[in-house]
C-alpha cells in the first residue's frame, strides 16, 4: 500500500525470489540490452545515455553522458570504468541492495558502459565492510564468466570485457573518486589535486570513467528503452528514478525507487508511514549526512529532485534522508557527525584535519554544558578555516553543514551555553 | 616471531591477480586481505614479505596498511563486534547496545577480552542505517538488533 507511489527500473527484480543467480535473472530480462547495444556504435550509446540525462547517483548528480563524452577515442594507455561501491556516506544504503537482489543487472550495465566509453577491463571498488556483498557480486561476476557474458567475445560479440572486483579496507575518503582511484593503485586513499580543466579520471595513466553503482545500472533500461523511456519519469532537469533510503525516525525504513519530483512530504507520510511512534518531525538530512540539515518548516514546499532541494537550501545527494524527531538534541546530532568526519578526514590539508578535530572538541565542550558564546563563535571561525584551500570538497562541504546547524538551531546552542 | 609466508591458496590467488591489474602495486590491498585471513591480523613479518613482492619497502606496506582500518596492526579476539554508532543508528539506540556489550564482556571500546575472545570496536556507519541499530559481528551484519539478540550471539560465541 506505501508503495504505489513507486516506479521500479532499477529496483524492478529486488522481490524476485533468487533474483541474484544468472538463471533467474535471465529470465527477468538480464543481458537483453546487449543485442541492441551492440547494434549500436559507441559513440551511439554515449549519446543515448546522454539524451537520457541520467544524473551521477553517488551524490554528485552530474550528467553521466557529459562525463562519457569526455573520454578521448583515441588513447596510448587503456580505458577503463570503475563502478563506485564504497558506499559509505552516512544515511546512505542503496548500493548494497543492487549487490545483493540484482547483481548482474550491474554487470549488464557495466558491459553497456565500458562499451560505450573503449573500456576492456572494468574494476568495481566496494567498501571492505561490505564482506557479504562481495561474495555476492564475485558469484555473480563467475557466473557471467561461465556463461559468456564476460572475457573474450561477450555474448558472442566481438568484444571483450573483464571485471574485476576490488575490496577496500575501511576508509570513508576512498569513496571521493580520486582518492579511490589512488587507492586502487595500491597506496593511500588520499584525493588528488583537481586539474583546471574539464578531463576524464586516470587509473595509472589510462583515461577512466568513475560512476556510482545504482548510475551504472540504470543504463540497461536506457539502451534497450531508448532515452524517451526513461525520461517519462522524472522532471526535466533530473529525469528518471532514483533509489531513496529513509532511516533515523521513521516509521517505514528502507530503500524505495521514486521519480525525481516527488512531494516529500507525500514521501514522508504515504512512503515512510510518518514519523516514528507518531512523533511530530524536528529536521531532516535529504541525502546524507554531507547534506545542510532542514527544519520541518522548511520541507513544505520541496519535491525530490536536485533542483528544487538545492532551490530550498539543500542537496538531494545520494537520497539518503534522515529523520530526526521533536525530541531529538541537533547539539547531539552535530557532534555525533563531527566524531565522523574528524575520523574520516584524510588529514593531507591542515584546515581539514584540524578544523574538523576542533569543531568536534569544540561541540564536546558545549555539550559537557562548559561551553561559553566565546566557543560558539568559534566554530564559526573553524567553518572558515574548513571553507580555507583544500584538495578535495570534503572540507568545505563539512563547513556548510556546521553552518546550517548552528544557525537554524541556534537556540539550542545557546541553550546549553553558560553566560 | 617466524617469517611470513603466503599459503599456498595464497600464492596462486596473488599469481591470478597480478594478470588483473596493469601494475602490480594494485595489489597491495588484495594482499594485505589474504594477510590477514590467512593470520588474523598484518605483522610486522608479514609487512617484509610483501614488500618484497611488490617491490617496495617494508616502511611503505606500513604506510598503507595503517591508513586502513579495518587492517589490525595488532593481534585482535576472535570475535570482532563493531557497533555502528553513525547518526541513524545513534538514533535509534546504538549507544545502548554499546553498553551492554561493555558490560556483558567487561572491556571498554577499543578493548578485548583477556581470553582473546572477544574485541569490541565502535565503528562508523556501515551501510545498515534502515536496519539500525545494527553491528558487525566477524563482518556478519546483524541488523535491527535487541539487547536479546546480541545476547544470543555472545552466547553462542562463548559455547564455541
Ligand atoms: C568525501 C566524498 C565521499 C564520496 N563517497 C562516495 C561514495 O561512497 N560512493 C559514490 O558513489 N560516490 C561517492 N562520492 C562521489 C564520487 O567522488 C564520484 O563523484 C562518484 O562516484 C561519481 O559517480 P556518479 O557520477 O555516477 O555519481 C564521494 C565524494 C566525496 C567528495
Ligand atoms: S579536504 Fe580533507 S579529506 Fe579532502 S584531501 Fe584535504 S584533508 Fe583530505
Ligand atoms: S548509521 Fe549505522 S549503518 Fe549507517
Amino acid at each position: 500500500m506505501h508503495n504505489d507511489m513507486t516506479v521500479k527500473i532499477v529496483s524492478k527484480n529486488f522481490d524476485i525470489k533468487d533474483s541474484h543467480k544468472l538463471e533467474v535473472a535471465l529470465k527477468h530480462g538480464r543481458y537483453s540490452s546487449l543485442k541492441k547495444q551492440f547494434s549500436m556504435s559507441p559513440q551511439e550509446v554515449t549519446e543515448e545515455v546522454y539524451e537520457s540525462g541520467l544524473r551521477g547517483k553517488g551524490g554528485g548528480g552530474a550528467n553521466t553522458g557529459s562525463k562519457w563524452r569526455l573520454m578521448p577515442r583515441e588513447h596510448e594507455k587503456p580505458a577503463y570504468l570503475v563502478v563506485n561501491a564504497d558506499e559509505s556516506e552516512p544515511g546512505t544504503f542503496k548500493d548494497r541492495q543492487i549487490l545483493e537482489y540484482d547483481p548482474h543487472l550491474l554487470i549488464e550495465g557495466m558491459i553497456n558502459s565500458s562499451y560505450a566509453i573503449g573500456a576492456n577491463h572494468a574494476y568495481i571498488y566496494i567498501r571492505g565492510e561490505y564482506v557479504f556483498w562481495a561474495k555476492r557480486m564475485q558469484e555473480a561476476i563467475d557466473e557471467a564468466y561461465e556463461a559468456g557474458y564476460l572475457g573474450e567475445k561477450v555474448a558472442g560479440y566481438d568484444y571483450t570485457l573483464d571485471i574485476t572486483l576490488h575490496r577496500g579496507a575501511g576508509a570513508y575518503i576512498c569513496g571521493e573518486k580520486t582518492a579511490l582511484l589512488e587507492s586502487l593503485e595500491g597506496k593511500r586513499g588520499h584525493p588528488r589535486l583537481k586539474p583546471k580543466q574539464q578531463e576524464t579520471e586516470w587509473f595509472f595513466g589510462g583515461p577512466t570513467v568513475v560512476n556510482n553503482v545504482e548510475t551504472i545500472a540504470s543504463v540497461p533500461f536506457i539502451i534497450k528503452e531508448g532515452f524517451t523511456a526513461y525520461r517519462k519519469y522524472g522532471t526535466h532537469c533530473s529525469p528518471g528514478t532514483m533509489l531513496f533510503g529513509l532511516s533515523g525516525h521513521i516509521q517505514n525504513p528502507g530503500v524505495y525507487e521514486l521519480p525525481f519530483g516527488c512531494s516529500m512530504k507525500e514521501v514522508i507520510e504515504k512512503v515512510g508511514g510518518g514519523i516514528l511512534n507518531g512523533k511530530k518531525l524536528k529536521a531532516l538530512i535529504p541525502g546524507g549526512s554531507s547534506c545542510a540539515i532542514l527544519r520541518a518548516d522548511e520541507i513544505d514546499n520541496i519535491t525530490l529532485d536536485y533542483e528544487s532541494v538545492a532551490k530550498n537550501g539543500s542537496s538531494l545527494g545520494t537520497g539518503g534522508m534522515i529523520f530526526l524527531d521533536e525530541d531529538t538534541s541537533i547539539p547531539d546530532a552535530m557532534k555525533n557527525l563531527f566524531e565522523f568526519y574528524h575520523h574520516e578526514s584524510c588529514g593531507q590539508c591542515t584546515p581539514c584535519r584540524e578544523g574538523t578535530g576542533w569543531v568536534d572538541k569544540i561541540m564536546g565542550k558545549i555539550l559537557s554544558g562548559d561551553g561559553t558564546m566565546a566557543d560558539y563563535d568559534k566554530i564559526l571561525d573553524a567553518c572558515k578555516m574548513l571553507n580555507g584551500k583544500t584538495i578535495c570538497v570534503f572540507a568545505p562541504s563539512v563547513a556548510y553543514i556546521a553552518e546550517s546547524y548552528i544557525s537554524k538551531f541556534k537556540d539550542e546552542f545557546y541553550a546549553l551555553l553558560k553566560d | 616471531m617466524s617469517e611470513f609466508k603466503f599459503s599456498q591458496e595464497n600464492e596462486d590467488k596473488f599469481n591470478e591477480l597480478l594478470k588483473r591489474y596493469p601494475e602490480k602495486a594494485s595489489l597491495s590491498l588484495p594482499s594485505l586481505w589474504m594477510i590477514q585471513y590467512q593470520i588474523g591480523w598484518i605483522s610486522p613479518e608479514s609487512m617484509v614479505f610483501l614488500a618484497k613482492r611488490l617491490d617496495t619497502s617494508p616502511i611503505d606496506i606500513q604506510s598503507i596498511a595503517s591508513f586502513y582500518t579495518m587492517f589490525n596492526l595488532k593481534p585482535i579476539g576472535t570475535y570482532h563486534i563493531q557497533v555502528c554508532k553513525t547518526l541513524s543508528c545513534n538514533l535509534r539506540g546504538s549507544k545502548i547496545i554499546t553498553q551492554h556489550v561493555q558490560n556483558r564482556l567487561g572491556i571498554k571500546v577499543g578493548e578485548t577480552t583477556k581470553d582473546m575472545k572477544f574485541t569490541l570496536s565502535e565503528v562508523e556507519c556501515l551501510g545498515s542505517c534502515g536496519t539500525a541499530p545494527m553491528i558487525s559481528f566477524n563482518h556478519d551484519y546483524e541488523e535491527n538488533l535487541t539487547i536479546e539478540k546480541v545476547d544470543k550471539l555472545i552466547d553462542e560465541a562463548q559455547n564455541a
